[in-house]
Order: structure tokens, then sequence, then C-alpha cells
């Protein structure tokens, strides 16, 4: 199982807690991380990814083991920690007032 | 008993207010998206336990919401862990993507941009929700990057009506500041294949056939702010309100000019009158007066607050022209509040009861058609918009 932190307006949204886990068929990569996360939670279709382009949306970042990973293609695998659910995968929103 | 409820959306949430038929005394529910923009929230008028609410936010983008319960609990249609027939996810409801098909036989690529070059459409967010007046399951949704979209599954699924941005002015629209949205949707419960829309910075525009074909509908509109002064399109339209009794009569607040048609938007004229500044946002009709409008008159499009700081409604009851202004009850000092284009809403009880929100997070209600004014809540956050249902 693969471990995903996310923003509070997320989970709020998917109506789940700190962290959901997901499974994922074959080669756990950034992007397949990501399928599996919005079929199981489909309402959180669009609000990570833009529904067109598939491209992640500028305010959120992906971090995981200490590293900004935001800006490496979608099939690039996951780091072993978290693909072995040792550690999470963190969908984190851009700081920002109100 | 009758009773109102009133939809607020505001840049933190969405709120809903419930009072007895008197409008004394007011119940405050909400936040409910606590933290998103909700830009606007509005009831079926076929069955009144039905809202939809746009809820948006610069970080998550755009989630469609719904309620079947007069706005209780609520959830985004497509939302859940449905599966399809084919075993895939469902959760359509948030996508709205425009319609790139050949059918279309031209182009939809570009809009024109700030600098005047052109610029791809790029969907932002949905402005504004209309319900159908007989089906439930159908709403349509206006957007920015300016469109239209419908649905015929309570909000799972958006089509886009793609005959208006491909009717051959879309290269010609331009966003205003505060971008470019599809923000009025004007439907005629004995025409059901007429609806108007508005968008900011293009006009008005109609369609005959229940959205398949659009025409720009702008003769007599007059604006400084653009090259050709009397454009077929690129003004800056506010806002239009219309009377379900006299859907050939319009009434538009434009940046910069009140305006009036009585044949369906073929030709407009100013009826701006007396009004101490014809600059605004809102615009509305009295519930059983057709002649009987209200404006919220704002100082420029520099400035935006009353004038004199003074927050004042205006009415006419001549349908434009002759205004008066309505000040028992609302601030007529040290005023600096503005009432955005869809933040202005009447109830069908008798007397029409008027209620507007601002920027200072006031919603103010009138049940006595505007002669004099109470808050019902005072300290929400900014107010976008505000929508009243009668209740049995």
């Amino acid at each position: 199982m693969i471990r995903v932190v996310l923003p509070y307006h997320l989970r709020n949204l998917a109506q789940v807690g700190n962290e959901v886990s997901v499974e994922v068929d074959g080669e756990a990569t950034f992007g397949s991380v990501l399928d599996a996360l919005e079929s199981r939670y489909p309402a959180l279709r669009g609000t990570i990814r833009d529904h067109a382009t598939r491209k992640r949306r500028p305010f959120l970042r992906y971090f995981a083991c200490e590293r900004d990973w935001s800006l490496d293609p979608p099939d690039t695998p996951l780091p072993e920690a978290v693909a072995s659910g040792r550690e999470p995968l963190l969908v984190v929103g851009a700081i920002a007032g109100g | 008993m009758s009773a109102v409820r009133v939809l607020v959306g505001t840049r933190k949430g969405g709120f809903v207010l419930t009072s007895e038929g008197s409008r004394r005394r007011w119940k405050v529910a909400g936040p409910f998206f606590g933290g998103w923009e909700v830009y606007h929230m509005k009831g079926s008028p076929a069955d009144p336990d039905r809202i939809f609410a746009s809820q948006s936010s610069g970080w998550f983008g755009q989630v469609i919401q719904r309620s079947s319960d007069g706005g209780r609990t609520w959830e985004t249609p497509g939302g859940g862990p449905t599966k399809s027939d084919q075993g895939m996810p469902m959760g359509e409801s948030n996508k709205f993507v425009y319609d790139t098909s050949a059918e279309m036989g031209r182009p939809l690529t570009t809009h024109q941009w700030y600098d005047g070059t052109q610029h791809p459409w790029e969907f932002k967010r949905v402005w504004h929700l209309e319900p159908s007046l007989t089906d439930p399951d159908t709403v349509f949704a206006g957007v920015e990057d300016a469109a239209l979209f419908r649905s015929t599954d309570g909000g799972r699924s958006w089509h886009e009506l793609s005959g208006l941005r491909g009717h051959g002015t879309g290269p010609n629209w331009s966003p205003g500041a505060g971008g470019m949205g599809l923000h009025t949707i004007l439907l005629d419960r004995g025409n059901p294949g007429r609806i108007f829309v508005a968008i900011s910075a293009a006009g008005a525009f109609r369609s005959d056939d229940a959205g398949r074909t659009w025409k720009p509908i702008n003769r007599g509109l007059r604006s400084e702010y653009i090259p050709d002064p009397d454009a077929p399109v690129g003004h800056c339209v506010h806002r239009i309100a219309m009377h379900p009794s006299r859907p050939e009569t319009l009434f538009m607040q434009k940046h910069w000019d009140v305006m009036r048609t009585d044949d369906a938007g073929e030709t407009w004229r100013e009826v701006s009158g007396d009004l101490p500044s014809d600059f605004g946002f809102p615009i509305e009709v009295h519930a059983h007066e057709p002649d009987t409008i209200y404006v919220v008159p704002i100082k420029s499009d520099s400035e935006h607050f009353p004038p004199k700081a003074r927050l004042r409604v205006y009415r006419s009851r001549s349908g434009g022209g002759d205004w008066e202004a309505l000040t028992r009850g609302l601030p007529q000092r040290n005023c600096y509040v503005n009432v955005l284009r869809d933040a202005m809403a009447v109830d069908s009880l008798d007397p029409c009861g008027v209620y507007f929100g601002t920027t200072g997070g006031q919603v103010y209600v009138s049940a006595n058609a505007g002669d004099s004014w109470s808050p019902a809540v005072r300290d929400l956050p900014p107010v976008l918009s505000v929508e009243v249902q009668t209740l049995p």
C-alpha cells in the first residue's frame, strides 16, 4: 500500500483523514499513484491535476523522502521507501494567507 | 406559513440564511465548503430542495456541489465511489472541457487577450449556475473563460453549448480585469428555446433554439473604453435582469450606463436618468411590478465604492429614467463596500423582499420592496452572490 498525505481542503472534499492508502497495479510511479488516488476518490479528479491537460495544478507540489518531485515526469518510479509504504507521498499546497 | 431561504456565496464559503415570511429573524447556517470561494449557489425552481453550488479555489480548481435537502447536506455529483457500467470510476462532475469537435465547423481556439493578441481559451471557474425552470437535473453553468455548459444529469457531467463561442465573434471577446466570465443566464418560462446570456467583456447574446445557435444583441450599447464604441461585441455588460411576465423587456447594468430593451435585445436605450452614477454591478426587477427595478450605484470604474460613501439602493418605478434613493437602514457615512453583480435578488412574497450582499460581508434585507433595510447578517466574508428561494 502506498501512503498519500493530502492537504486539508482535499481531505475534506474526499471525506478522509490525514492520510490515505492506495494500491497500484504494476509499477508504482507518481502518475500511477495519482491515477489510483483519483480512482478511489473520484471527487479529487481535477483538483490535483487539471482535468483536460493532466498537468499538476500550479499551487501544488509533490514531496517525498525530503525531496521535491514536482517537476519529475509522471512516469518516474516512486522512491523505494514510498513504494513500500515506509514513507508517504505528500501533496502540499502553496503557503498563502487567508 | 411561507418562509425564505437565502443562499449566500462568499470568498470563504457558502452560507444559508433562513427566515419565516416576516423576514425579521434570521438563522445562519454555514460556512459550507469553508475556505473555498463560492461564486454562486442557486436552487431549482422545479425542486427547491435541489441546490447547486460552485466551489472553487486557486489551489484545487473547480468543484460542483449539490444538495437535495435544501442545503443541509451536500455531495459532489458523481464524486463518490460509484462505478460506471464499464467498471471505471465516475467523478466527471468537475470536468468542464471546451468543445473542440469538428462538427463545430470553425476553430474555437483563441480569444482576444489584454494586450490585443489572441489567447487560448482556458477554463478557470464557474461563475454562475442557472437551474432549469422545469427539470431539477438540468442546470446551466456560465464559466470563465466565457462559455456556457449544461448538465442534464444533476451536475454529474457537463457539455458545452459551443454554438455560443463558435457563432463568429468569439475571437473579439476579451477579459476585463476580473476575467472573462459568462455571468448571466436568463431563461424564459414561456419560450423554452430562448436563452439570454451576458459576458464581461463581450456583451449580451441570445439563442432562440435552446442554445444551439446564438447572436450578439448589443445594438444601442455604447462603450468609450473600446476602439469602436458601437461595436457589435466587446461591451462589458455587468448584469441583465428580466421579469418573467414580460420576457421581451430586459434591464442591463453595464460598465457605465443602465440600459433597457423592449424587443429581446434587438435595440437598447439608456435609462440611467437621474442616477448619481450609472456605474454599478447588479440590477434586479421587483417580483410583482415589472417596471420597478433596483440598482446600486458605484462611484466609478476606478473607485468601487458608493458615491459620497453612502450606501444607497436606487429604485425606479417607471422602468428606468426616474430614480429614487433608498436609504433607511443603510449606512449613510463612511461606507466603502461594493455590491457585486450576482449579489442582489428578490423573493416573491408580498410585499416583495429585496436582498443584497456587500464586499464588507453584510447581507441586507428589505421586506417592503426597498423602503427600509436591515442586515440579516453583517460579518460574513466578502459576499460574491445572493440568491433567494421563497418557500411555501
